[in-house]
């Protein structure tokens, strides 16, 4: 059967369709990785966009069991070249269209998804709808571009209630804005004992839980879309090591008094350079995200830039001249992507060692 | 860090003659090298003994040596250059154990000489078992388990450990004679007890067996700050068990999931790490397809031949980075020469499948063994890039050039079930064709896996080309059809058969329906950023990336795989037009599929269209680009073959036209032409029948040369010398038929004369005059070539020039011509005559400074050679003398004859320059990797007709102090001269026979010429393998083991006693 992508800017592309027939609209956004499919459309910082992969053969060692990054995907859609059908691998349980399916995606393949990231690169994202072939283009150009994009993704992904991850190591409290599993994983894998809370947990809720550590995950959309997340940061600031990520990253930027701004197209991929600063040490990082912390914001701050992209400068680390707090705009979790920057959690189990010990100090 | 200050002069170490396992790919490295490091402002000093390369052309390096690649003569090198660092790893492994070597000598430290990039140790850690094992159990990192067994207990006790299959393999015996696989108790007690008794030292490695996993490829690079990325991974279609350079690989993997991906990543990373590489370096892992165990096979410590591959797959250009790094720099601090934008450390992200295809020589040596294994076998290989998998697969399988152009192969039809299963198991260079086959007789996916444990993937795509085969049968001109089936890669020709009409037809349809490819491009980074590189493939999709501009712009097809016969040579000559037309003005636009070469490097051409060499893909090029004309007459019988077909579609060829090709190259025609240039030509006739083969022969008398006539290059080309033989020949080698005459031509014994020349119409300008050692007879690349020559008289000299200008013009040459002359009974007579580039332009280039296919393409421009300052007539001679001598690959082809014969055997080549014949000769037999003792014994074993100069060279030798070795009739004679012999049996005679003294090492040369008459032709066979086996240089032309003899007089002296003056004196005064 045949689909449609129609874009506001006017161009159509049509291709197959697979998975759920519904009719879906979003962000149209191109990731480049060439591996990690099923991280990326279960990686709920994607919430509500149309997630086009450049690489073109995808769902080839189709879907297993455990590399979801959340429980239920939460995109709008997916645009592939191919979709594979005879997925071939040892932990192979179903194709992409099946999975799907069963989540009520609609998928489009056999399209020019080249021509089409070139068009992003070009004129940025757009916002786009997966469609039949019998609507009226024009009639769904114009609702397009009237359109404006939902601004409440962080709460329709983050948890709804707090739970516990238990372990005997120190508490982590971990923020979940749209938290990918891969964080949560590499907490439990150093013996943490986590509370995942809430978006909109509110400081003294998580002080309560007497952290050693806050964690700030990941999550979509505009950070300036979270303003209650924002003011908690304030509060939280100094009580406990912070780190955050992505998201948490610039809700930690914006709690210090810095500034984001949207990215043309954004960085999204497996292999983007980051270098860190005072070793002049570059990991090849995984990322995802549109927006970014202005660099010239920082100033009049109290942070520091810790880490920059090779590629285009723009600010990928940031740590507090003052208290335990860093964060990065990429994914040390990885999942999907290379874990060279899998030591940052290790960063921050050694500041809870050192906040602890210096209680400790102060006590003795 | 920024690059170094602290050194000025670099020398770099090529990797000498093309072999089987170390190509055109090192050319390609060397290069890049070379003019990175120029960049950087150092003094680059390069030594390779390889004349048909673009790195040894003067340009590319301050100096160039082109010496041979021996301590002797890398040291003097050394001793005079007195270079600052030395760059080991660009040159394959010729390379990098030279670099040891010279280490290991001493003389590294003496001049304070810094092996620059990866240091000793971490190459020696990569390359030595012992340490490697050692390091991988440190970092954690696992290897198949092994040990040395002595007996079968010990056997038992290793499988006890780790379980069945084990791979047994015997210590110290060639090709691994009485190993094998182990799958159980029997077969334990079997292989281990007969791989025991085989072993000279009673002594077998035994190894876990990872046959069936994955075969998967990392290419990493890593700075000196510890800076390390991976480049691209690469899977291979065939599963371990085949060398990777015999494999079918895709790249980027494509079954593994993001977690196989980021654990090998990880794994690769900390291997480059620990070794402290700094540069490229290539590992491959054995990944268990049904959990995440893996091992590491290999870690190679260098750029290599993936490296080339990955470099070309992804547009990151590995070998420039490396010499980089190897200058000080960190990958974030060099420019991605793609985007320009981006830095080189990150990671390429692909947006296309690549494949590769190995290209095998056995279409010229049918008696090989062509089952592949851990022996690489390939001479050269393909790539094409596709949107999906099968377009992929499929352009790269047409670009091979061996006349199919789908997944068919219409021989195989006829293989029986059983052999169709064996050939399944036991993979061999039509795996590929013969899985098609399979699934064509309805064998399922599962079924062709038990037998191959090819991935499921791929063979379902193989499948589902296979099933739409039937689709496309039952749909001819179906716009729908013909469009899905050119997004899978299917070739008009296979559409055209599918639908019973011609290709032409098929293709016409598709341009009035608008099915035409577009061309996207190759820029690192799947399109997140814009690039300006002009490196394209096509595809079947919406959007077209190649724009074109205003300027006029030639086409120049390459020449496809490296295989015997069409070699690096003409790469050469290809990249050196393209350069020449970027020169005279024009937009230079190259196609060609060959990853390894420097012609497919973006940076030579304005643009680079990375497609297969078949006429529809070149046509939607040229539809495309509207080129002022195309030029043909560099790319070898690749593009000669096409021009034709080209032209029939209204392509303007550039240069000599197709009908004066045509009088060159088609025998009737040529005859015609030199009747009425009078050039003399040996008598020659075509046979349509056997009985009229006879005739022709007995008329023209014997011996003569026979040949089909629709095959080129010396194939299946014979000498025969009576008419037994020619019976023989004419029933076995060639199906003799009106449609397919053989053509008979008298034989003449003779010098042969090699010229090539330049012509722009008028102006005729031969750079240089080359006389073969060997006599006409053998294969001119097959030949030691001289120059400049050292036995003709200027009478002949002068009869062979005013012949070249004669038939330049008479020709009509626009562009370069080859003559072959032979010199029989002082008249001048010619051979052939290929009105394009040669394999001998490289070389007289060089030694002559004669630009020539720079002057070739300017002609072919237009452009008169009189305005460039040449004028018609014989470039003075040079005073060194140079030689050409041929490199074989014999010890990677068992089964294989080496005798040199009218059929081209040769790989590659190397040059020796010196001031007098027998020291280039020297330098040029050293160069080929001959081992020349100056002392020893020679073994003959000649035939009948060369007694006579046998006995000859037998005195020469003598009179320098070798020892003689003979069968019982030779021996007769020599003792007749006085000249001491040990009597040596024939073989199946009692032992010690000949072949025990050549596996003893008794003889330190064998020259052997029995190939006629059937048991001493078997005889013969099998005394020249077990030579080339044991390493023993065998010489199968009395000229060649003259021209050692030569060389022998040269650096030996005689050892005589005094003569008994004394005696003599006592006999005149008792007088």
């Amino acid at each position: 059967m045949r689909r449609q992508l129609i874009l506001e800017n006017g161009e159509v592309f049509v291709g197959k369709a697979f998975g759920s027939g519904k009719q879906m609209s979003g962000e149209v956004v191109f990731n480049t990785g060439m591996t990690g499919y099923q991280e990326i459309l279960s990686d709920p910082s994607y919430c509500a966009q149309i997630v086009t992969l450049t690489y073109p053969l995808i769902g080839n060692y189709g879907i297993n069991r455990d590399d979801f990054e959340s429980i239920k995907p939460s995109i709008n859609g997916l645009i592939v070249k191919e979709a594979a059908k005879f997925p071939s691998n040892w932990r192979n349980e179903e194709t992409m269209d099946e999975l799907l399916k069963a989540n009520d995606i609609p998928g489009l393949e056999g399209i020019d998804t080249r021509k089409l990231t070139r068009m992003i690169r070009e004129h940025g994202t757009l916002k786009g709808k997966l469609c039949s072939m019998d609507v009226d283009v024009d009639a769904v150009v114009s609702e397009l571009k009237e359109m404006s994009l939902i601004k409440n993704q962080v709460s329709l992904v983050s948890t709804k209630q707090s739970y516990a991850s238990p372990g005997r190591g120190y508490r982590v409290v971990l923020i979940d804005y749209g938290m990918k599993k891969g964080i949560l994983r590499e907490l439990n894998n150093r013996g943490c004992d986590i509370v995942v809370v809430p978006y909109n947990a509110t400081s003294e809720e998580i002080l309560r839980l007497n952290p050693d550590g806050i964690m700030l995950s990941n999550g979509p959309g505009d950070p300036v879309n979270v303003p209650e997340a924002v003011e908690t940061l304030k509060n939280l600031l100094g009580k406990a090591p912070i780190f955050g990520i992505c998201l948490g990253h610039q809700l930690l930027a914006l709690a210090c008094g810095a500034s984001t701004t949207k990215l043309k197209f954004g960085h999204r991929g497996s292999n983007h350079p980051v270098k860190e600063l005072a070793s002049g040490k570059v990991d090849i990082t995984s990322q995802n995200h549109g927006y970014t912390v202005e660099a010239h914001s920082i100033k009049n701050t109290k942070l520091s830039i810790t880490h920059v992209a090779v590629n285009d400068g723009t600010v990928e680390g940031i740590e507090h001249t003052e208290y335990p707090a860093f964060s990065v705009q990429y994914h040390p979790e990885a999942s999907p992507g290379p874990e060279d920057a899998n030591g940052l959690f290790e960063r921050f189990m050694e500041l809870m060692k050192k906040n602890i010990e210096s209680k400790i100090g102060t006590r003795g | 860090m920024p690059k170094r200050e602290d050194i000025k002069k670099i020398l770099v170490i090529g990797s000498g003659p093309i072999v089987i396992g170390q190509a055109a790919e090192f050319d390609y490295a060397g290069t890049q090298a070379c003019q990175a490091l120029k960049e950087e402002g150092y003094e680059v000093i390069l030594i390779n003994s390889n004349p048909a390369t673009i790195m040894t052309d003067t340009s590319m390096a301050d100096k160039v040596y082109i010496e041979p690649i021996t301590y002797e003569f890398v040291s003097r090198i050394i001793r005079q250059e007195r270079p600052d660092g030395l760059l080991p790893t660009l040159g394959g492994q010729t390379g990098l154990n030279m670099a040891v070597e010279l280490q290991k000598s001493g003389i590294l430290d003496e001049y304070n000489i810094e092996l620059l990039g990866t240091k000793l140790h971490s190459i020696e850690q990569a390359e030595d078992r012992d340490l490697f094992r050692t390091l991988m159990n440190d970092l954690n990192e696992p290897v198949p388990a092994s040990a040395i067994i002595h007996t079968l207990e010990e056997a038992y006790e290793f499988v006890e450990e780790i379980g069945y299959p084990i791979i047994v393999r015997p210590a110290y015996t060639l090709g691994g004679t009485g190993g094998g696989l182990v799958y159980n108790e029997a077969d334990l007690i079997e292989i281990v007890t007969s791989g025991l008794k085989y072993s000279p030292v009673t002594q077998c490695l035994v190894e876990k067996s990872i046959a069936g996993f994955k075969e998967v490829e990392y290419e990493v690079m890593r700075d000196s700050k510890d800076g390390a990325i991976v480049v691209c991974n690469m899977e291979n279609i065939d599963p371990v068990g085949v060398h990777t350079g015999d494999s079918i690989v895709v790249a980027p993997s494509q079954t593994l999931s993001d977690r196989e991906y980021q654990m090998l990543r990880n794994s690769s990373l900390k291997i480059i790490r620990a070794l402290g590489i700094e540069g490229g370096c290539n590992v491959q892992f054995a990944l268990d397809p049904d959990s995440y165990q893996y091992y590491i096979i290999e870690v190679n410590p260098r750029v290599s031949r993936s490296s080339a591959l990955a470099s070309k797959a992804t547009g990151y250009p590995i070998a420039k980075i490396a010499a980089k790094i190897a200058a000080g720099y960190t990958l974030d601090e060099i420019k991605n020469p793609i985007t320009k934008t981006t830095y080189a450390s990150f990671e390429p992200a692909l947006d296309y499948v690549v494949s590769k295809i190995p290209r095998w020589p056995f279409d010229k040596f049918e008696a090989a063994n062509r089952t592949l294994g851990t022996q690489m076998k390939a001479t050269g290989e393909v790539m094409a890039i596709g949107r999906n998998l099968e377009e992929s697969l499929l352009k790269a399988v047409r670009s091979l050039e061996t006349n199919v152009l789908h997944l068919q192969i219409e021989k195989l039809e006829a293989l029986t079930q059983e052999e169709m299963e064996h050939r399944l198991q036991k993979a061999d260079d039509e795996r590929l064709f013969i899985v098609a086959e399979a699934m064509r007789r309805g064998y399922t996916v599962e079924q062709v896996w038990e037998l191959t444990k090819i991935d499921r993937f791929f063979l379902n795509k193989i499948l589902g080309i296979i099933q739409f085969e039937g689709k496309l049968k039952e749909a001819p001109f179906n716009e729908d059809i013909l469009n899905e089936s050119k997004e899978l890669g299917f070739s008009d020709d296979t559409i055209a058969k599918f639908w019973n009409v011609t290709e032409r037809e098929v293709y016409d349809f598709r341009y009035e329906k608008e099915i035409v490819p577009v061309y996207k491009m190759v820029d690192t980074c799947a399109a997140e950023f814009e690039s300006k590189t002009p490196y394209f493939y096509g595809t079947y999709e919406d959007e077209n990336e190649s724009v074109i501009t205003d300027k006029k712009s030639i086409v120049v097809l390459g020449s496809g795989p490296i295989r015997i016969g069409q070699g690096i040579e003409f790469d050469y000559a290809t990249v050196h037009t393209v350069l020449a037309i970027k020169e005279a003005g024009y937009e230079a636009i190259i196609i060609n599929n060959n990853p390894e070469t420097v012609s497919t490097d973006f940076s030579i051409s304005d643009k680079l269209y990375f497609e297969p060499l078949a006429v529809e893909d070149v046509m939607h090029i040229i539809n495309h680009e509207k080129p002022a004309g195309v030029i043909v007459q560099f790319g070898g019988q690749t593009a000669i073959n096409l021009a034709d077909e080209l032209s029939a579609r209204g392509v303007t060829i550039l240069g000599t036209s197709l009908d004066d090709m045509d009088r060159a190259e088609n025998r009737d025609k040529f005859e015609q032409a030199l009747q009425e240039l009078e050039v003399l030509q040996p008598l020659g006739r075509t046979a349509t029948s056997v009985d009229g083969a006879v005739e022709i022969a007995n008329k023209i008398g014997y011996p003569v040369l026979v040949r089909p006539s629709y095959v080129l290059g010396g194939r299946a080309m014979e000498i025969v010398y009576f008419e037994e033989e020619l019976l023989r020949y004419m029933e076995n080698a060639a199906k003799v038929n009106p449609k397919h005459p053989v053509l008979i031509d008298r034989y003449l014994i003779g010098k042969e004369i090699e010229v090539d020349a330049i012509c722009d119409g008028e102006t005729v300008v031969i750079p240089g005059i080359m006389e073969h050692i060997e006599r006409a007879g053998v294969h001119s690349g097959d030949s030691i070539a001289v120059y400049p020559p050292q036995s003709l008289s200027e009478k002949t000299k002068q009869k062979v020039i005013e012949t070249t200008i004669k038939l330049a013009r008479g020709l009509n040459i626009i562009g370069l011509l080859n003559i072959q002359f032979v010199l029989h009974e002082d008249e001048v007579y010619v051979l052939e005559v290929n009105p394009r580039s040669s394999r001998t332009v490289p070389f007289l280039s060089k030694i002559t400074g004669v630009p020539m296919a720079n002057l070739a393409t300017k002609a072919i421009l237009g452009i008169k050679l009189n305005n460039l300052g040449y004028e018609t007539g014989y470039v003075k001679e040079a005073k060194e003398v140079s030689v050409k001598v041929p490199v074989f690959s014999f010890a990677k082809l068992r089964d294989v004859d080496i005798t040199l014969g009218p059929e081209m055997k040769s790989t590659g080549e190397v040059m020796g320059r010196d001031l007098t014949i027998e020291k280039a000769l020297y330098k040029g037999l050293v160069a080929s990797g001959m081992n020349i003792p100056t002392h020893g014994s020679v073994l003959f074993t000649v035939a009948d007709k060369d007694k006579d100069e046998a006995l000859e060279l037998i005195r020469r030798f003598h009179r320098i102090g070798y020892h003689i070795l003979a069968t019982e009739g030779t021996a007769k004679r020599i003792t007749e001269e006085n000249i001491p012999v040990t009597v040596v049996n024939k073989i199946g005679a009692e032992k010690p026979h000949m072949l025990d003294v050549i596996r003893q090492g008794q003889a330190q040369f064998v020259i052997n010429t029995l190939t006629k008459g059937k048991q001493p032709a078997r005889d013969g066979f099998r005394i020249r393998r077990e030579a080339v086996e044991n390493g023993v240089v065998c010489l199968t032309s009395m000229d060649t083991a003259e021209a050692l003899l030569r060389v022998l007089e040269l650096i030996t002296f005689a050892s005589e006693a005094m003569p008994s003056f004394q005696e003599e004196k006592a006999v005149v005064t008792t007088r």
